[in-house]
This record gives C-alpha cells, structure tokens and sequence, in this order.
C-alpha cells in the first residue's frame, strides 16, 4: 500500500519542526510553512514520517493511504 | 443574437409572487418518484454550476441524493466577488424564480429544509428575498429562511457558509469532508449559487432539450455576466454560453475607450489581452486555452492609458486584506504577492520583484484551506503575461504614464467587520 503524507494547512502553525526531522519530504516556504512532496514516499521513510507526525505540536501532519 | 433574457424579465421590474406565476406556471411537482427524472433532467441539460466552479450540478445533486440522512438545499446567495452583482440581480428581481429552483432541488434530493445565505448588509437583494419567501407561505413548499453571514470574501466559500450554519465562524474548513456528504448539521448539503437554481428552475419548466437550444454543446444554456469597466452601460446582462467576448462588451453598451484588456472572473479571474479577447468565447473550453475561466461571469473591460501593473497590486491589495488569516501561505503570501506588484509597479531598478512574484507563486499555489490563494496567484501570473510591455517599463526603472490604479474598479473599502460571525 502506498501512502503519502499531508498537511492540515488550517491548524498549521508554522512551527517548522517537520522540516528539520524530516528534510527528505518537507521544505518551507519563505514565511515557515511546510510543503510537502505530494507523491507517496518510500515505505522505507515511514518510521521517520511517523516520528515527524508525532512531533507536530498542532497535530497538522496526517498520513494518507493512496489507492 | 445572443443575449437571450431567460431569467431576468426583460421590462427590468422586480417580479411578486402572482406576477411571476403569471410570467411561468408553476414548475411541475415531482412526485417522489419522480426524484431520479429529475435528476436525470439536471443531467441532459449539461448544466454547471454559476458560481465560479463550473462543476457539473447533476453530479452534485446525485451524490447529496445518495448521501445518508435527510439533506438540506442551500442556495448561496453571499456573492462576495465585488465585480459581480447578478446574484443580488436575481434575488432584487426574480427571488420566485429562484425559490423554484431551490424546491425543485429540494425534491430532487428529498431535502427538507431551504437556507438562503446572503452577506449582511446587501440591503434590498434581501429584502426582496424575504419578501418573496414571506409570499410563498401559501404555496405550503419546505421551509425556507434567510441567514446573514459578514460580507468577507471567503465567507461565501461552500465550507464557510455551512461552518456559519452551524454555529462557527465564516471561514472555510478543512476538507474533506465536503458539504455534499457531511454539510448542515451533519447531513448532505445541496449548497449551490443563486443562479444555478435559477437554471433549475427553468428546466424543470422548459426540458433539458429547451436548456440546450442555446449556448455550446459542451457549456449549454445562458450565463449572466456583469460587465463593468470603461462600457457605457455597465450591468448585468444574459448571454449564451460561447458568445463572443465582445459580444459581451457590446451587450454592455460597447467600449467608451480604446481596450486595453479584459478581466475575465472578476477578482479572483484573469486577465485576458484585447487580442486574445476578440478571439475568445464566453465558456471554459475557448477561456481555459488562453488560462483563463468563466468563473463567475464578472468581466471588467479595461481601458488603454491605464496601468495593468498598479491596477492588479491594488486588486491584489484588497484580497490579501480579506484572507481569512488562517493558512500560512496565504495570510502572508497574498500580502507579500500585493507588495511585490506594487514595488514592480514603482519601478524597480532590476528584476528582483518580478522575480519573487514568480517566486511566491509557485510556493502559494494549491496550499491554501481554500481556492483563493490559487485565485490571487493566477491573476497575478495573468497580469505579468498580459502587462509583460509594461513590466519592461518599469523594471528599467521608468514609470508609466498612469500615477495610480484604474479607479473604475469596484473595490469596496476593506470591511471594518473582524468579527467572522
């Protein structure tokens, strides 16, 4: 099953932490907020997309299955 | 000729209740039966939806039919775009017309109950549409009410709306789920524009072979546009979809000045060069080859001698001061897009504001809650294409002969109303 992660651009804050556990999938934009690579990830990155969901103080960060 | 007044009576008086069943008999009442006929009507018609989307209105009526529970049929009214003036047009002159429309898709999806949202502070389009539902206590339909939401550009975004109604603020939500599945209390929201029901209206009178007798057939039917900018009579008019842009313009009264360009959606549209205008037709097949849309049907002819560059910087001005300040890029993406057009526009001495406009473009577009960041970045992006003369001007550090933006636009004020109830 692939899957791809997403942002709840509403509840995001723009703390940044996302970007700095995982570099691999997140860049921010010019004012700090995440974007994310929209195409599924390596199954292989899912214990460090796991951890960046956790670390989210806002719980903005989901993870989607892609059908 | 391809104005075809199909809505608005043609003698421009507004319509009571026993004037307009003189003009239209009664639409027929489906019996419950009846509810997939009518759908199936909506779908031979072709008709798409009138508020900016364009999205096919059958598919939307089906998938609020098939949703679980009983619906509820929202016809929004809130015409928030300051170019556009046809919704209030329709509430102002036909509210009957329009309340056809909201009962039939009432009875299409088995909704009981019909919410009309409309910006606080509209003044006489309200009024006239709760006359109009005061009238219509006789004909015993669902019940129908009138609710106010603050007159803020994206409190009339489908989220916003049904978020207001039920009890929050008028700002978009996250989504999905969207309205169609889990809107108004919960239950399957039929949430369309005021002259989508319109529409629905008459083809539950006329047929979907009659709806088709004009306009393309991709884009059946007509589509009222608000045409504002240098013609002599500024207004709206109904016009066949695939008309001729300057068609439109002329409809209008014709140009006062020689045109410079067109924007196309009103705006939250994009600008179209006067050449590409002369070519162009009125619906998404012909727009969407030069970038541009249909949307709402809000069209501001714009004059030579004016600068497109400062203009769309004020234009860019307004909405990054109706953001809902809820998504990073566009609370402070559309502010910074405004400053970046009014330093080009200044006459910067190099090509830095151009190029942190393409810049932040890129960042913005799709990351918003909503649609209207994609709106502010695609009329920037139009207006560095269409004005790409003017960009050269002033990035040699020249200014053009224009001192300011044109000042036929309709902006309002920015609202003083913080207060997103």
């Amino acid at each position: 099953m692939k899957r791809r992660l997403e942002v709840d651009i509403i509840a995001c804050d723009g703390r940044g932490l996302c970007a700095e556990l995982l570099p691999e999938l997140i860049r921010l934009d010019d004012w700090g907020y995440p974007m994310i690579d929209k195409q599924p990830f390596d199954r292989g990155l899912l214990p460090l997309v796991k951890r960046a969901v956790a670390a989210c103080p806002v719980l903005a960060l989901r993870i989607v299955e892609v059908p | 000729m391809t104005t075809t007044a199909r809505l608005l009576p043609a003698d421009g008086r507004p319509r009571s209740l026993n004037e307009h069943r003189s003009d239209f008999a009664p639409p027929p009442r489906p019996a419950r039966r009846a509810k997939l006929q009518l759908i199936e009507a909506i779908d031979a018609a072709g008709l798409t939806g009138r508020g900016g989307a364009s999205f096919p209105t059958a598919r939307k009526l089906a998938s609020v039919a098939r949703g679980s529970g009983v619906p509820v049929v929202v016809v929004n009214a809130c015409e928030s775009e300051p170019a556009s003036a046809k919704d209030k047009t329709l509430l102002r002159f036909v509210p009957h017309l329009v309340l056809d429309g909201a009962v039939a898709g009432a009875a299409a999806v088995g909704a009981d109950r019909v919410v009309v949202v409309v910006e606080r502070g509209a003044g006489a389009s309200t009024a006239s549409m709760r006359r109009a539902i005061a009238e219509r206590a006789v004909e015993r339909d669902v019940p129908m009410e009138v609710v106010e939401v603050p007159p803020r550009f994206v409190s009339g975004e489908e989220s916003a709306v049904v978020h207001h109604l039920n009890g929050g603020d008028s700002r978009p939500t996250t989504t999905p789920p969207r309205p169609f599945e889990y809107g108004v209390d919960g239950r399957p929201t039929l949430i369309s524009n005021v002259e989508t029901f319109a529409h629905i209206a008459q083809i539950t009178r006329f047929g979907p072979s009659w709806f088709r007798d004009v306009g393309t057939p991709n884009e059946p039917g007509t589509m009222l546009v608000t045409v504002s900018g240098a013609v002599a009579s500024p207004g709206v008019y109904e016009l066949a979809m695939g008309a001729q842009l300057p068609e439109v313009v002329h409809a209008a009264g014709g140009a006062t000045h020689d045109v410079q360009a067109l924007l196309v959606g009103g705006y939250y549209g994009t600008w179209v060069a006067e050449a590409d205008a002369l070519a162009a037709r009125l619906c998404n097949e012909s727009l969407q080859t030069i970038g541009a849309r249909v949307g709402c049907g809000a069209v501001i002819v714009f004059p030579h001698g004016e600068c497109g560059l400062r203009t769309t910087a004020r234009i860019l001005e307004w909405l990054a001061g109706e953001t809902a300040q809820q998504c990073g890029p566009c609370m402070h993406g559309l502010p910074a897009l405004a400053r970046g057009a009014d330093a080009l526009a200044s006459g910067s001495r190099d090509s830095t504001p151009h190029r942190l406009l393409l810049r932040w473009s890129a960042q913005i577009e799709g990351r918003g809650g909503c649609r209207m960041p994609d709106g502010a970045v695609r009329l920037m992006r139009s207006a560095l294409g269409v004005f790409a003369d003017d960009v050269e001007v002033h990035s040699s550090g020249r200014s053009c002969s224009a001192p300011s933006a044109y000042t036929g636009l309709a902006l309002p004020p920015h609202r003083p109303n913080r207060d997103w109830r």
